[in-house]
């Protein structure tokens, strides 16, 4: 147990993760590999209550009317051996007047054939935030199945910021399915970054619903696919409330014999709604790399700094 | 001495003919202009100049330090010591203002960005961490552009149309940041429609239809283009003259 902590700490920091947060008693944590709960520790006004299941781990998420938790939760999924699987079902609940931030690695180093399934239920209450931010690290065999799913509601007065990002080795399967209901004044700002190569596939689909009045949504997707990876992104966002905002912005760089498709899907039934949106397919902009090249640098530099920055 | 020679330098682009045999020399530390009017082929020059992938010349030769660079890609250009600082600068997301900046440098001097963006009247703790995209407005990113050529210290800039989209306020600025280019050695190569801004160079050449009509002293060309390039109808659609007919018109 304490050999498998130490690894997923290892791997934690390989993410870009800071396991120092782990020693802090300020900051809650949940450290799960495969099927087993190996590190916990709690905050007041955060009750967060983990059940190992034959295949994963569900876990029941409460903040607190009032609470609002000072420093990112720290939670850390993964799986170290080469193969296996691990199904994450969370519960979250965000009462009134309360508000959390999530970081969440999730370590799959060793992988030829692992799965990863999460099925996310979110309400977060009024006058509340929630951010949840995700980011992953998978080995070079490719052999990871990642497959998020997220139903997410949101009060009146309220924040959600959901951000994933698997920039670090190969992303394998990847098929991420958010959804969101926005009500009056709230906001929601959803972020993904996925960087593909060799045969990755990844689907995406975010679909936002502003139905609350004066509500606001950003859909944002970069994606950079090359050799014969291949990527699909449906982003929607639906505008049915008076004063409703929202805008949906799609890049995807291909390279090489890489193929990606955007859909984006804007909704509008509200005659004071407005949804407007963005998508650019293409390699990077020839000016961008000869303004670089023009700096000095070799177009392959050129190349790979455009794309680290639009992924950063 | 002569830095940059370009020999009967012919461009086509898409059955257009856009550069005609132009040649041009610029002096080592000077301020050397290029006034035209719009669609004279200024900024094609500028790109046929800095090795651009789609501006290949059909014939012509370029010359930096007496050395024929011509095949060169723009990358060995700028190694050598040539740069452009585009009309319009590319965006880019998530690449900080010092990053970019520090793209170009060679040197290890410490400050030389905070220094660059002083020069262009931005305060650098307001601007280091603001990414090039499209948050800046226009007249930002173009001044970032100029402070990246100058914290570069190339031994050639081409700058195309320093001037537009930089307020009024801005302007004095950075014409004074152009000659503080050349006082600190490198030579400026300055394209400009503007001649209120080709005053401050030490030569100018007066550009039209793909060539070069007329040389001399900034007064001198200005005068003449006052005179000549304004009223005449190519000035707003330059048509497939020949050297000769406009020369007539002198």
């Amino acid at each position: 147990m304490m050999q498998d902590y130490k690894y997923m700490l290892d791997a934690y920091a390989k993410a870009g993760g800071s396991p120092e947060a782990f020693k802090n008693s300020k900051v809650a944590h949940l450290v799960i590999h495969q099927n087993r709960v190996i590190g916990k520790h709690l905050v007041e006004g955060l009750d967060l209550k983990p059940k190992e299941t034959a295949s994963g781990i569900d876990i029941h998420l409460i903040v607190r009317k009032g609470a609002i938790i000072k420093y990112p939760v720290h939670l850390c999924f993964g799986v170290l051996p080469k193969e296996g699987i691990q199904e994450i079902n969370i519960r979250a609940r965000v009462e009134d007047d309360s508000g959390v931030k999530l970081l969440a690695h999730c370590v799959f180093p060793n992988a030829v054939r692992v799965v990863h399934k999460m099925n996310a239920d979110i309400e977060v209450g009024n006058n509340s935030y929630y951010e949840y931010n995700e980011v992953h690290f998978h080995g070079f065999e490719g052999g990871v199945e990642v497959i998020p799913k997220a139903k997410i509601r949101v009060g009146n007065n309220s924040r959600l910021v959901t951000n994933f990002s698997l920039l670090k080795g190969r992303v394998g399967y990847f098929d991420l399915d958010y959804e969101s209901e926005i009500l009056d004044n709230s906001s929601l700002e959803m972020t993904v970054k996925i960087y593909g190569y060799s045969d990755d596939r990844i689907k995406i689909k975010e679909v936002g619903r502003l139905i609350g009045e004066s509500s606001r949504g950003l859909i944002k997707s970069r994606v950079v696919v090359k050799d014969n990876a291949q990527s699909e992104i449906i982003n929607e966002l639906v505008a049915s409330a008076k004063n409703a905002r929202g805008h949906v912005d799609c890049i995807e760089v291909i390279q090489g014999n890489a193929k990606a498709r955007a859909i984006p899907i804007v909704n509008v039934t509200h005659e004071l709604a407005k949804v407007t949106h963005e998508a650019a397919i293409g390699r990077v902009s020839k000016k961008q790399i000869e303004t670089l090249m023009a700096r000095g640098l070799e177009e392959e530099k050129a190349v790979d700094l455009v794309v680290s920055g639009m992924l950063k | 001495m002569e830095l940059l020679r370009v020999e009967k330098l012919s461009l086509n682009l898409e059955g257009r003919q856009i550069l005609k045999d132009l040649s041009l020399s610029v002096k080592s530390g000077t301020i050397h202009s290029i006034l035209g009017p719009n669609a004279a082929g200024k900024s094609s020059l500028a790109y046929v100049l800095i090795g651009c992938c789609d501006y290949n010349p059909q014939s012509g030769k370029i010359y930096f330090l007496g050395k024929d660079i011509t095949g060169y890609p723009t990358q060995k250009r700028a190694k050598i010591g040539m740069t452009l600082a585009w009309q319009e600068p590319a965006r880019f997301e998530g690449l900080t203002v010092k990053d970019y900046i520090s793209v170009g440098i060679k040197e290890n001097k410490p400050g030389l960005v905070e220094e660059s963006l002083y020069r262009v009247l931005l305060e650098p703790k307001d601007y280091l961490d603001r990414e090039v995209d499209k948050t800046l407005s226009g007249g930002e990113r173009k001044r970032i552009e100029l402070a990246a050529v100058f914290a570069m210290r190339p031994r050639l800039v081409i700058l195309d149309e320093p001037d537009s989209g930089i307020d009024i306020l801005a302007l004095d600025n950075i014409v004074n940041m152009i000659k503080e280019l050349r006082s600190q050695g490198t030579t400026v190569l300055l394209i400009t429609h503007r001649e209120e801004v080709s005053e401050i160079a030490d030569k100018t050449s007066l550009m039209c239809s793909g060539f070069i009509v007329e040389e001399g002293t900034p007064e001198e060309v200005g005068k003449y283009f006052k005179e000549k390039c304004i009223p005449c109808p190519t000035h707003f659609y330059p048509a497939e003259k020949d050297k000769e007919k406009i020369k007539e018109k002198k």
